[in-house]
C-alpha cells in the first residue's frame, strides 16, 4: 500500500504526466477554437497524424528540428482549412468530413513515407528539439525534477493553454468566436463575419492539432511511424468536453488523461493484471464525466453549418 | 493507385511466366507480401531477401505482390493460385484467414504461410522458435547487467509476445539468477510514444537493459535507451543500426532464410505440407552479429551465448514454450 501511495506522489510520474500530455494539450485547445466558432472536428487524429509526418519531413531535409516544427503547424493549418471548405462553404456534414480526413491522413502518410524515404513503417532518425534545463527552477526540490528539464515543447504547449484562454474570453474577437459559436445568426445581424472567424478558427484548430503531432514525431521521439498518433487526437476531443470547451479545463483534462497513463504504466510493473491497469485511463474518463464536472454544455451552434440569409 | 499499379505489375509478371514456362521447366514461385509491403527493413524486405536468393541459386521464376490491405490477401493468393503456380508463399498472420479458403479451393497447388499455423493438406506453415531466441538475447542481457534489473516491453499481450518474453526471462535468470525482470506491455504495436515512457518508467526502476517486442511502439524504446543511456534490445530483423552502439543485439528471425528453403523444398521434391519450425540449430532464429557492440561485449558473454546455443540444441536446455 505504501508502495502506491509513494507511486502516485513520485515526482517521476509527474514528470511522465506532463510529457504524456503535451501533445493532448495543443490538440485540445485547437478543438476548443474549432467547436467554440461551431465546427466539430473530428479530424483532430489525422491533423495530428499529417502534423507528426510534415514535421519529420521538413527536419529531414532541412535539418532543423524547429523548421519542422513550423512545417506540422502549417500542414495541420492546411488540413484545418480544408476541413473549414468542406463544413463552412459546402456546409458538408462535419463529423463526415473528420471523419474523411482521419481517413486520408492515414493513407497520405503511409504513401508520402515510402514515396520521400522510400521505407515502410518507419522513417530514418530526424533532427529533433532536445530537452532544455531551466537553470534556477531545476534546483527546486519536487519541482525541479518534474519542471525543471523538459522539451520546449512543453513549455509551448502551457504558453499556449493561458494565450488561448485570454484571446477566448478577454478579447474582442474571442467574444466575437464565441458569439459565432453560439448563435451565428445574431453574430451576423450586428455585423460578425460568421463565415470569416469560422475559417479562421479551423485553420487554428488544425494547426495546433499539427504542433501536437509535431510533438511526439520530433520532441519525444525523432522519426515518424505509422499511426503513430494511436488515437491522440480523440482524446483530446474527450479533453475538450471534459474541460467543457474551456482551455484551462482542458488543461486540466490532458493532465489527468497523462497522470493515469504514466501510472498505468508503473503499475503494471508492481504486479497488477495489464489489461485491468490499461483500462485506468479510460475508466476514470468515464466516472468524471459521469458525474464529477457537472454537464458538459457544447456551443449551441456546435455541428450546425451557418446559412446566410439574403 | 497502388492496387491499379499491383494489379498491372502482376498481369505483367504473369504474361512473363506463361511465356518463360514453355521452354523450361522452371519451377514457379508466387509471393504474396503483408500489408507492410517492401522497404519495412523487416519482414517483408528479408521475405523478398529469401525470394530472390532462390532465383539466384535455384533459378527458380519468382513473381510477387505487395498488398495494399488485409482485404486484398485471398485476391491475390487466388490470382498466384489460378496463374498455375507451383508455390504460393504468404507473409504473415494476416493472410491466416484467406489461405484456408484458398487452399481448400486449389488442392493441387503448393502453399506456404510464414508466422502463423494453417492446418490444410496442402499449406507448410512455417513458424519460428522465438522463445529460444529470446532466451539468447536474455543471457546477453543477464551477463550484462550491472543493475541486475532489465527490461521487457511487449506491444500487446498475446500469446505470440508471451514467447518473447518466457525466453527472455528464462536466459536471464539462467545466467543471473538474482537478476529481476520488470515486464510492461504497452497495448499497442504502434505507439512509439507509450514505448518510450514505459522504456524510461523502467529504467527508472533501475532497468539498464531493455529488451523489446513491441514493433513499430520498441522504436520509443530504443529512443529512451539513446537518450537516457541504457542499453536496448531489437527484435525481429537486426535493429542495431537503428541506434548504433545503444542497441546491444537483436533477436533475429531469419524470414529469408524460411523463404528459401520452402522453394527449395519444391525444386528438390521434398516439399512436404504441416508446421516447419525454424529454430536456433537452423539457424532461424538468433541474435544479430554485434556489429556496433563488439567493444562493449566482452568474449565471455559472447561464449556463454556459444554455450547455451550449443546446449539448446543438444537439448539440455529446454526453454519453455508458453504457446504449447
Amino acid at each position: 500500500m505504501w508502495d502506491i501511495i509513494k507511486l502516485l506522489l513520485n515526482t517521476t510520474v509527474f514528470a511522465a504526466t506532463l510529457r504524456m500530455a503535451t501533445p493532448l494539450m495543443f490538440t485540445a485547445i485547437g478543438g476548443i477554437y474549432s467547436e467554440r466558432s461551431g465546427v466539430v472536428n473530428i479530424g483532430l487524429e489525422g491533423m495530428m497524424l499529417i502534423g507528426a509526418f510534415a514535421a519529420v519531413a521538413v527536419s529531414y531535409f532541412t535539418g532543423s528540428a524547429w523548421l519542422g516544427f513550423l512545417g506540422a503547424i502549417l500542414a495541420g493549418a492546411l488540413m484545418g482549412f480544408i476541413h473549414g471548405v468542406a463544413s463552412i462553404k459546402y456546409r458538408a456534414n462535419q463529423v463526415v468530413s473528420g471523419t474523411a480526413i482521419n481517413i486520408f491522413a492515414g493513407g497520405l502518410t503511409v504513401y508520402l513515407q515510402r514515396l520521400i524515404f522510400n521505407m515502410a513503417g518507419v522513417s530514418p532518425a530526424v533532427p529533433r528539439i532536445n530537452d532544455v534545463t531551466i537553470p534556477l527552477i531545476s534546483k527546486i526540490p519536487w519541482i525541479g525534477p518534474i519542471i525543471g528539464k523538459q522539451n520546449p515543447l512543453v513549455y509551448l504547449a502551457l504558453l499556449t493553454v493561458v494565450i488561448s484562454h485570454i484571446v477566448i474570453f478577454k478579447t474582442v474577437w474571442g467574444l466575437r468566436l464565441r458569439s459565432v459559436g453560439e448563435h451565428p445568426r445574431a453574430a451576423d445581424s450586428v455585423g460578425i463575419n460568421v463565415y470569416k472567424t469560422r475559417y479562421v478558427a479551423v485553420t487554428i484548430s488544425g494547426a495546433l492539432a499539427g504542433a501536437g503531432g509535431a510533438y511526439l514525431s520530433i520532441a519525444h521521439l525523432s522519426r515518424f511511424v505509422e499511426g503513430m498518433t494511436a488515437g491522440r487526437g480523440f482524446i483530446a476531443l474527450a479533453a475538450v468536453i471534459f474541460g467543457k470547451w474551456n482551455p484551462l479545463g482542458a488543461l486540466g483534462a490532458s493532465l489527468f488523461f497523462g497522470y493515469a497513463d504514466a501510472l498505468q504504466m508503473r503499475l503494471q510493473e508492481i504486479g497488477i493484471p495489464t489489461q485491468l491497469v490499461q483500462m485506468l485511463p479510460y475508466i476514470l474518463t468515464m466516472i468524471a464525466l459521469a458525474g464529477f464536472i457537472g454537464r458538459a454544455v457544447a456551443p449551441k451552434a456546435s455541428g450546425e453549418p451557418y446559412v446566410k440569409e439574403g | 493507385m497502388a492496387r491499379k499499379l499491383s494489379i498491372l505489375v502482376v498481369v505483367a509478371l504473369v504474361f512473363g511466366l506463361l511465356s518463360g514456362a514453355a521452354f523450361a521447366e522452371q519451377v514457379r514461385v508466387g509471393l504474396v507480401l503483408s500489408e507492410g509491403g517492401l522497404g519495412d527493413q523487416s519482414f517483408n524486405d528479408a521475405a523478398f531477401r529469401g525470394l530472390l536468393r532462390a532465383e539466384q541459386e535455384l533459378g527458380i521464376y519468382k513473381s510477387y505482390v505487395e498488398p495494399f490491405d488485409i482485404s486484398e490477401m485471398e485476391d491475390h493468393q487466388r490470382f498466384f493460385a489460378d496463374a498455375g503456380m507451383d508455390l504460393v508463399i504468404a507473409i504473415g498472420f494476416t493472410h491466416e484467414s484467406a489461405m484456408y479458403a484458398v487452399a481448400e479451393d486449389y488442392p493441387d497447388v503448393r502453399f506456404a504461410i510464414v508466422d502463423t499455423v494453417v492446418d490444410m493438406p496442402n499449406v507448410a506453415s512455417l513458424v519460428f522458435e522465438e522463445h529460444e531466441g529470446s532466451f539468447l538475447v536474455g543471457v546477453v542481457a543477464g551477463l550484462m547487467t550491472e543493475s541486475d534489473v532489465v527490461g521487457f516491453v511487449g506491444g500487446m499481450e498475446v500469446p505470440l509476445i508471451r514467447k518473447f518474453q518466457v525466453g527472455f526471462e528464462e536466459g536471464v535468470k539462467y545466467v543471473n539468477p538474482n537478476a529481476q525482470v520488470l515486464v510492461g506491455y504497452v497495448g499497442d504495436f504502434n505507439d512509439p510514444g507509450r514505448g518510450k515512457e514505459m522504456a524510461i518508467s523502467q529504467s527508472e526502476r533501475g532497468a539498464d537493459i531493455i529488451y523489446h517486442a513491441a514493433g513499430g511502439t520498441g522504436l520509443g524504446v530504443i529512443e529512451a535507451a539513446s537518450e537516457r543511456g541504457f542499453y536496448a534490445i531489437g527484435v525481429d530483423s537486426d535493429q542495431d543500426h537503428l541506434a548504433p552502439g545503444t542497441v546491444l543485439t537483436s533477436m533475429v528471425k531469419a524470414v529469408d532464410l524460411a523463404v528459401y528453403e520452402v522453394i527449395k523444398s519444391v525444386v528438390d521434391g521434398t516439399y512436404t505440407a504441416g508446421v516447419r519450425s525454424f529454430g536456433i540449430a537452423d539457424g532461424g532464429v538468433g541474435t544479430s552479429e554485434f556489429r556496433f557492440t563488439k567493444d562493449v561485449i566482452p568474449q565471455s558473454v559472447l561464449d556463454a551465448v556459444a554455450d547455451a546455443k550449443a546446449k539448446i540444441i543438444a537439448g539440455e536446455i529446454v526453454v519453455t514454450d508458453p504457446t504449447k
